[in-house]
């Protein structure tokens, strides 16, 4: 604002005097001869009129009379060539004092502004300002700017995924945008000791696995170790093997960069940064934002991998506890249906199992259960309850046996926990399947017959797993094709929820929504219970719910339906 | 990635004809028959899960609509439906890989939470498959957690999402944004988000398609990968919290219309707690559409929906007095918020032109 203020006043000046005598002022050394910024003025030819001392520090040669061209830098004698050269229309001359943007060049490695100021009677006076350091503080700020907006992006790109492999496309993709002509990631040997190496350059990548031979390239066995840490190096491009240089790069790289991308304490990899032979070679500066860059993405990987690790532990110790997928067996039709109480967690409290009869006469052994509680701790000891009834499986004939052993397995373990749940023997005769049905402390099944006439099952018995001694009640029904049996656990029926207010879902909506279900395949059954439950709860809390249908197939019936066997017609 | 030569259109029909008489009766035998039996004959599985099971499916729905079937029927033939792709999937092969070279799109197709119309997703779920793609199908209501573990999991490449039903605008603009939050782009297919999709241009979709070939061909194209990961970007409308009141008030709303209407009805003065309740849940309903249409800031949504109940209601012979009551209930209670208010208002006029029984007698 400063330099603006005395441009103004300059100008004012001028005009004041532009119809007396230049020589009287001149004469009268105005007080801008002392101006700390250079200050000249040259008239329409290119001649210096006057200067001030500042002017005479910056341009040794200039003095009164000489041209311009003589004294001071060739940009700047140009520019007022163009100015001064042609006579123009006041208006047009106008924009000069009223701000125009203000000429840039250097002289003797200064960076200078110069600000024009006509007289309107053809001199022109140049102000000097010397930007070298403001230039070179806007440059690297502008720099810095840059940089942070490029890690800003890339830690929100890196973090997004924790797919380790998309996380190395995304590192190699940035590294080449932003740090070199082309970059590649290589994530430390994996099976078979072979390494994901992701190619990026100009937007596109490639993936390949490699079983490469980190001594054949400097410094990558290093980097690949990441620990110690070992800063980024230099190494000859002519060492770089083949698989390194991305097709289409055009020749060997000019310059190579190797840096170690550091992880949480386990190496996520090393990053190879390329440039043309063209281009200039990488200065410390890019080096540090080089690292920053290596830091983040290496911090991303090593999140991602050890997601990706959890992730198949978590797969591999769930997955016997996952409610499995029910289907067709011996001439009945299963389906359940499971929602866990949080939407994050795939198991929770309640548990159901089918498992087949055998040939020597066995039935079919259908369990549906409740652990007390919810979450993990509840989804451990259902894990437990269903291999302890699998292991009981040759006694199954006897559900009070059954009954009884599990008590005794729950009640010798250390944690607290009980469990209520039905046993259902199911054996199909002819076009009829007759049901054996045993409550210990659960929900009593309830039976979906052909009229549309909901009946609860009559049986009961004490919980598991709290009291030394259990008692139950076992009850006989028989389905006739179409009907269905229906196990729930307490989750469906004390849903809380409902259009007009929290209010449980209870068994007579339960028993309502049965009853309209006649001639339902088994999964559709469940789905009409899941989906009305479900929808009765809305987005509210809710525990956990599990359903089993088991439905006594319509006459003929095609098994196709696990998707495994071929399809073949049972009578 | 080709599509393959389409069934001449008198053996679709005929296949539709055979696999609709198999549902009426609930036959799963002869549905499976229909359409295996059409399969042998050479018509390409895409086509009859496109053309025979699809628009079957769409005619199931029409008849519940129109109250010619019931609704253990609607889901008998529903599940006869799915057994029937099961069986058709089963004997088909994974599609011949693109010829491109390119290693084949992985897809993961799902539901949005609280979306139980699986088979739109699963016939889409099975012409990607036919067609070549790696599909990863995770079915019906899919909770968004779910859906991100999965995708964190697996090397998916592009999510496909369905809905049917408006009122999961919310939660599919919640799934569309955690997906691409990701860095995953989202196509997203299904009634939810408009005959036009204008909804999935709102939630920011990355693409949208009107149906499974049209979803096939946008997959094969696009959308680009890999994407930049995406900050949600909020519908402005929003801001003026009426969507957010109004659901929050939704039991609120419900008894308050409830009871005004039993004092402007005489004849709920005798309903039992069972017709009462279902009062309540269609009141409840409309008040689910009124907070769809103010999210997606579209009054032709909830007029959609009231036309369309005021039809169903119609083909069940309710008169429709009780649901312009509603609508007069519900905006008089609105009046501090002139969005809502525009809305009920629109809807109410929608009703409005109700056609009036045809009169031979001269009009004014």
């Amino acid at each position: 604002m400063a330099g603006h203020d005395a441009r103004a006043t300059l100008m004012t000046v001028f005009e004041d005097e532009s119809d007396r005598s230049r020589e009287t002022a001149d004469a009268k050394n105005p007080w801008w001869r002392g101006s700390p910024h250079p200050a000249v003025v040259a008239d329409r030819e290119g001649g210096v009129v006057e200067f001030n001392a500042a002017a005479a520090d910056l341009f040794p040669r200039l003095g009164v009379g000489k041209g311009l061209d003589e004294a001071v830098p060739r940009w700047l004698a140009d520019a007022h060539r163009r100015l001064a050269g042609p006579v123009r229309p006041p208006a047009a001359a106008a924009p000069a004092g009223a701000g125009a943007a203000p000429l840039r060049g250097s002289h003797d490695g200064r960076l200078l502004r110069a600000h024009p100021a006509e007289s309107g009677h053809g001199d022109v006076a140049w102000w000097l300002v010397d930007d070298s350091d403001l230039t070179a503080a806007q440059d690297a700020l502008c720099t810095e700017r840059e940089r942070h907006a490029i890690l800003a992006e890339a830690s929100t790109q890196l973090l997004a995924s924790l797919n380790p492999d998309r996380c190395l496309e995304k590192a190699a993709l940035l590294a080449a945008d932003h740090l070199g002509d082309a970059a590649l990631v290589i994530s430390p040997p994996g099976m078979r000791n072979r390494s994901t190496v992701v190619t990026a350059m100009a937007g596109g990548f490639e993936r390949t696995q490699l079983a490469l031979d980190p001594a054949a390239v400097p410094g990558l066995a290093e980097a690949l170790q990441g620990f110690p840490p070992v800063p980024a190096r230099w190494i000859d491009p002519a060492a770089l093997p083949s698989w390194a240089v991305p097709e289409g790069f055009g020749g060997t790289p000019g310059s190579v960069a190797i840096a170690p991308l550091p992880g949480h304490g386990v190496p996520a990899g090393a990053l190879v940064l390329l440039r043309r032979s063209g281009r200039r070679a990488f200065d410390t500066s890019e080096e540090h934002f080089a690292r920053l860059f290596a830091a983040r993405a290496g911090a991303a990987l090593s999140a991602a991998r050890l997601y990706a690790e959890q992730a198949r532990v978590t797969r591999a110790l769930i997955a016997e506890l996952l409610p499995p997928r029910l289907h067709h067996v011996d001439g009945v039709d299963f389906a359940g249906g499971y929602r866990t109480s949080r939407d994050t967690e795939r198991i929770g409290g309640d548990f159901y199992d089918v498992h087949p009869g055998t040939d020597d006469g066995r039935d079919t052994l259908a369990v549906l259960g409740d652990v007390c509680g919810k979450g993990l701790d509840a989804a451990v000891l259902t894990g437990r309850i269903r291999s302890t009834v699998q292991a009981l499986l040759p006694l199954a004939g006897d559900h009070q046996d059954v009954l009884r052993m599990l008590n005794g397995a729950l009640l010798n373990a250390r944690h607290t926990r009980f469990a209520t749940l039905v046993l259902a023997s199911v054996r199909r005769t002819g076009g009829r399947v007759r049901l054996r049905l045993t409550s210990a402390g659960h929900p009593r099944p309830l039976v979906l017959r052909a009229t549309g006439e909901v009946e609860e099952v009559d049986t009961g018995g004490t919980l598991v797993g709290a009291l030394p001694v259990v008692t139950s009640r076992s009850a006989t029904v028989d389905l006739s094709p179409g009907e269905t049996c229906l196990l729930y656990t307490d989750g469906i029926t004390e849903a809380r929820g409902g259009p007009l207010g929290p209010a449980m879902f209870g068994e007579d909506r339960l028993r309502s929504a049965l009853s309209e279900c006649v001639g339902l395949p088994a999964e559709a059954v469940v789905e009409r219970v899941q989906m009305l439950a479900g929808n009765w709860v809305g987005d509210g809390p809710h525990d956990d719910m599990a359903v089993v249908a088991i439905t006594a197939p319509h006459t003929t019936h095609l098994s196709a339906v696990n998707g495994r066997t071929r399809g073949r017609y049972t009578a | 990635m080709s599509a393959p030569a389409t069934a001449p259109t008198d053996v679709l029909a005929a296949t539709r004809r055979r696999l609709w008489a198999a549902l009426e009766t609930r036959d799963e035998q002869a549905a499976t028959a229909a359409v295996l039996g059409a399969h042998d004959a050479g018509v390409p599985a895409e086509d009859l899960l496109l053309d025979v099971i699809g628009p079957v499916q769409a005619e199931i729905g029409a008849e519940w609509a129109a109250g010619r079937i019931g609704v253990a029927q609607e889901h008998a033939a529903t599940a006869i439906q799915d057994r029937v792709v099961g069986a058709l999937a089963h004997r088909t092969a994974d599609g011949p890989r693109p010829e491109t070279g390119e290693a084949p799109r992985h897809v993961t197709v799902a539901c949005v939470d609280g979306e139980w119309h699986a088979l739109p997703a699963r016939l889409l779920a099975e012409v990607l498959r036919g067609r070549g793609f790696v599909v990863d199908y995770l079915g019906a209501h899919v909770p968004t957690p779910h859906l991100i573990a999965h995708l964190h999991q697996t090397g998916t490449d592009v999510v496909a999402l369905s809905s049917s039903l408006p009122v999961r605008l919310p939660t599919a603009h919640a799934a569309v944004t955690a997906v691409q939050a990701i860095g995953l782009p989202v196509l997203v297919g299904g009634a939810a988000f408009g005959p036009d999709g204008r909804y999935a241009r709102l939630l920011g979709a990355d693409g949208w398609a009107p149906d499974a070939r049209a979803a096939a061909r946008l997959l094969a194209v696009g959308p680009p990968r890999p994407r930049p990961a995406r900050l949600p970007v909020d519908p402005p409308h929003l801001a003026d919290q009426e969507y957010t009141l109004v659901t929050r008030a939704r039991t609120r709303l419900v008894l308050q219309t409830l009871q005004g209407l039993e004092d402007a009805v005489p004849a709920m003065a005798s309903y039992t707690d069972r017709q009462r309740e279902r009062t309540a849940e269609d009141l409840a309903h409309i008040v689910d559409f009124l907070g769809a249409s103010l999210y997606a800031d579209d009054p032709e949504l909830f007029t959609g929906f009231v036309t369309w109940t005021a039809g169903i209601l119609r083909a069940r012979g309710v008169p429709g007095g009780a649901l312009v009551a509603a609508l007069d209930l519900l905006a008089d209670a609105q009046r501090d918020f002139p969005r809502t208010r525009a809305h009920l208002v629109a809807g109410r006029r929608a009703l409005l032109p109700v056609p009036a029984p045809p009169s031979p007698g001269p009009h004014s």
